[in-house]
């Protein structure tokens, strides 16, 4: 019974450590006052108001939503192409190719934004948001290709050579059979990239240059303690925004399993 | 045969160094239910799926309705499958899934709609239209798989290992249906399976497999009766074997002695593999009979039964004739007054020599 207890005493220290930081948000993101130090002082939707009042952020908002849908889209069809040669193709040096896919997921970041950077330099490209597009493709993808993955080696080969079988054409077996089937599975991708994209920061930090996306422009603020509670404000948006897409995402892989009739196999929640 | 809606001519697939196909030459007739039967790993399926179009071969000749099959995607052939796994679309309705073929047909709605209906009552699910395909049991999907392929109205109807996923008794109800079914439409029917059964109850001729090539192309009964080498003897069904001695030859065969039973003709029908002085014959338990008291049989041996096993309606037993080492299984379909003998016991077998075969 005790070592129940111990357990379960650890397990909520556990849980008080990852997020009571992020609990003190929106704690004073609605506390009246510029000081970010109890006793909180009233209610306020002062710093709220303020952040509709601030035209650089709208920009940083812009710039942040333009690279996460792009990343998304792109970082999801190039997950398509690998997930599906993956589960299907038998080709040469294919675990390795599929390794090397992944890797991005476990390189320091920092080192890949200072690759980039260079490499970006080097070649005589200017910085703007689409080099963090090309930044966040490339970490995003891994992620993209491990959702996807679970998609495409889960569809029964013999329904795509049924519908080739009963008169249509490849180009239309993906569109009639592959596509419904791994829809739930694109969507989560979407949805876990540009969640991805949404947050990063270091990578966007080297390769923005003057177009700032909204991790990078709420870092710049950081300067000013008066603007603190802003970015508290708006850290509370973004949390929010961020475990409502993540959910939506695992909603999205779950149903998808359950209409295609398969088991649960993996999954980010 | 009636005419041939299939011509294999020397077919040969390869996956890299592996000889998948060697040498297949085989016509199959319109309106002919048609098995390939072998073990896995034989090529049955890799054949099967080479008719369909799902595999290239690598030399030989695929003609379906006198049609040369090189360079036609499976979308274009005469053909349709039933997969092993069914892969009935788990997105769309029963209905959907049977209408799927004929998206492209010039049919109108209301056309597609009572084809689709048809095509339903025919596999026994009639307004089973609107339930969810992931809901349907085995024997089911099974039906939607057979609805689905047999409403384009192939020439050939392919089905892979279709009853292999289902329990005994739905699968013995099944293998009725399909030869009723076949019969109803007059599709050509080939039906890959490993199980010998299965093949002889619902086939009117079958291919043995073996490593890639056709052992023997026959009808069930010949099949069984005359197999062509010791392999598919033993693979169809039970088979004894005896060692044997080809001596003088006769106008219609060889004499032949064979071990603990002694000396009699086979015919050259009875010597498929050709003549050898050492050889083995084989005979099936049922052709061995145990004499009881009293009775008398042209041609009797001496043996002692070892092992008796009951069945009810039948009764096997493991014989050893005079001057054996091994045992022989005989099979005897109990009858009223008829006593089982028990295992020490000496009895007298009767044999025939119509019944055997000769492998060298």
């Amino acid at each position: 019974m005790t070592g129940k207890r111990v357990l379960t005493a650890y397990a909520v220290l556990y849980l008080l450590f990852l997020y009571a930081p992020i609990v003190l948000l929106p704690l004073f993101a609605f506390n009246d006052g510029t000081v970010i130090a109890f006793p909180l002082r009233g209610f306020t939707l002062e710093w709220f108001e303020e952040l509709t009042r601030t035209a650089a952020l709208h920009q940083a908002t812009l710039n942040s939503l333009v690279i996460a849908s792009s990343t998304s889209v792109l970082a999801t069809c190039l997950g398509m192409f690998a997930a599906r040669a993956g589960a299907r193709f038998r080709f040469p040096g294919k675990g390795g190719i599929l390794g090397f896919i992944m890797l991005p997921l476990v390189l320091p970041e920092i080192i890949v934004a200072i690759s980039l950077l260079v490499v970006l330099l080097q070649l005589g490209l200017s910085l703007s948001i689409w080099t963090v597009v090309a930044g966040h493709v490339l970490i995003c993808t891994p992620f993209a290709v491990a959702i996807l993955n679970g998609s495409f080696a889960g569809l029964d080969r013999s329904l795509e050579e049924a519908a080739v079988d009963l008169g249509e054409t490849p180009l239309s077996t993906f569109r009639l059979v592959t596509l419904p089937l791994v829809t739930p599975g694109i969507v989560a991708s979407l949805l876990i990239c540009f969640t991805i994209s949404l947050d990063e920061f270091i990578i966007a930090f080297f390769l923005s240059g003057n177009q700032p996306t909204l991790p990078v422009y709420l870092w710049s603020q950081l300067r000013f303690p008066g603007r603190l509670p802003i970015i508290f404000a708006l850290g509370t948006i973004l949390v929010c925004l961020s475990v409502g897409l993540l959910v939506a995402a695992e909603i999205f892989r779950r149903r998808g399993l359950r209409k295609a009739g398969l088991k649960d196999t993996g999954g980010f929640l | 045969m009636t005419r041939p809606i299939i011509e294999l001519r020397n077919v040969h697939k390869y996956y890299g160094d592996y000889h998948a196909l060697r040498g297949i030459t085989a016509d199959i007739g319109a309106g002919e239910f048609f098995s390939l039967l072998g073990p896995s790993g034989c090529g049955k399926t890799t054949l099967l799926r080479a008719i369909a179009g799902f595999e290239d071969i690598s030399s030989g000749a695929i003609l379906i309705d006198h049609r040369e099959m090189e360079g036609v995607p499976p979308n274009k052939r005469p053909t349709n499958m039933v997969f092993q796994s069914y892969a009935i679309f788990p997105h769309l309705s029963v209905a959907q899934n049977v209408g799927f073929g004929l998206r492209r047909s010039p049919m109108s709605g209301e056309e597609k709609r009572k084809a689709v209906a048809e095509a339903l009552e025919m596999v026994g699910l009639g307004g089973y239209g609107a339930r969810a395909a992931h809901a349907l049991s085995g024997g089911q999907r099974q039906r939607v798989a057979l609805a689905r392929a047999l409403i384009l109205k192939p020439k050939v109807l392919l089905l892979d290992e279709p009853l292999s996923a289902l329990d005994k008794k739905m699968r013995e109800q099944m293998q009725h249906e399909l030869r009723r079914l076949q019969r109803q439409v007059g599709i050509t029917f080939i039906l890959v399976t490993h199980d010998q059964e299965e093949a002889l109850i619902m086939s009117d001729r079958i291919a043995v497999m073996f490593e890639g090539s056709v052992a023997q192309l026959t009808d069930p009964q010949t099949l069984y009766r005359r197999p062509a080498t010791r392999r598919v003897g033993e693979f169809i069904g039970m088979m004894n074997f005896l060692p044997a001695k080809l001596s003088g030859e006769t106008s219609g065969g060889a004499m032949v002695e064979v071990a603990g039973l002694g000396t009699a003709e086979l015919l050259s029908d009875q010597i498929p593999e050709g003549r050898a002085r050492e050889g083995s014959i084989g005979v099936r338990p049922e052709s061995l009979t145990i004499l009881h008291e009293g009775q008398t049989a042209p041609r009797e041996a001496n043996a002692e039964v070892v092992e008796r096993t009951y069945y009810g309606d039948m009764t096997y037993y493991d014989v050893r004739p005079e001057g054996v080492d091994g045992t022989v299984s005989v099979s005897m379909r109990n009858m009223p007054g008829r006593r089982v003998s028990e295992p020490g016991e000496r009895v007298r077998l009767a044999w025939d020599p119509a019944a055997m075969v000769f492998f060298p």
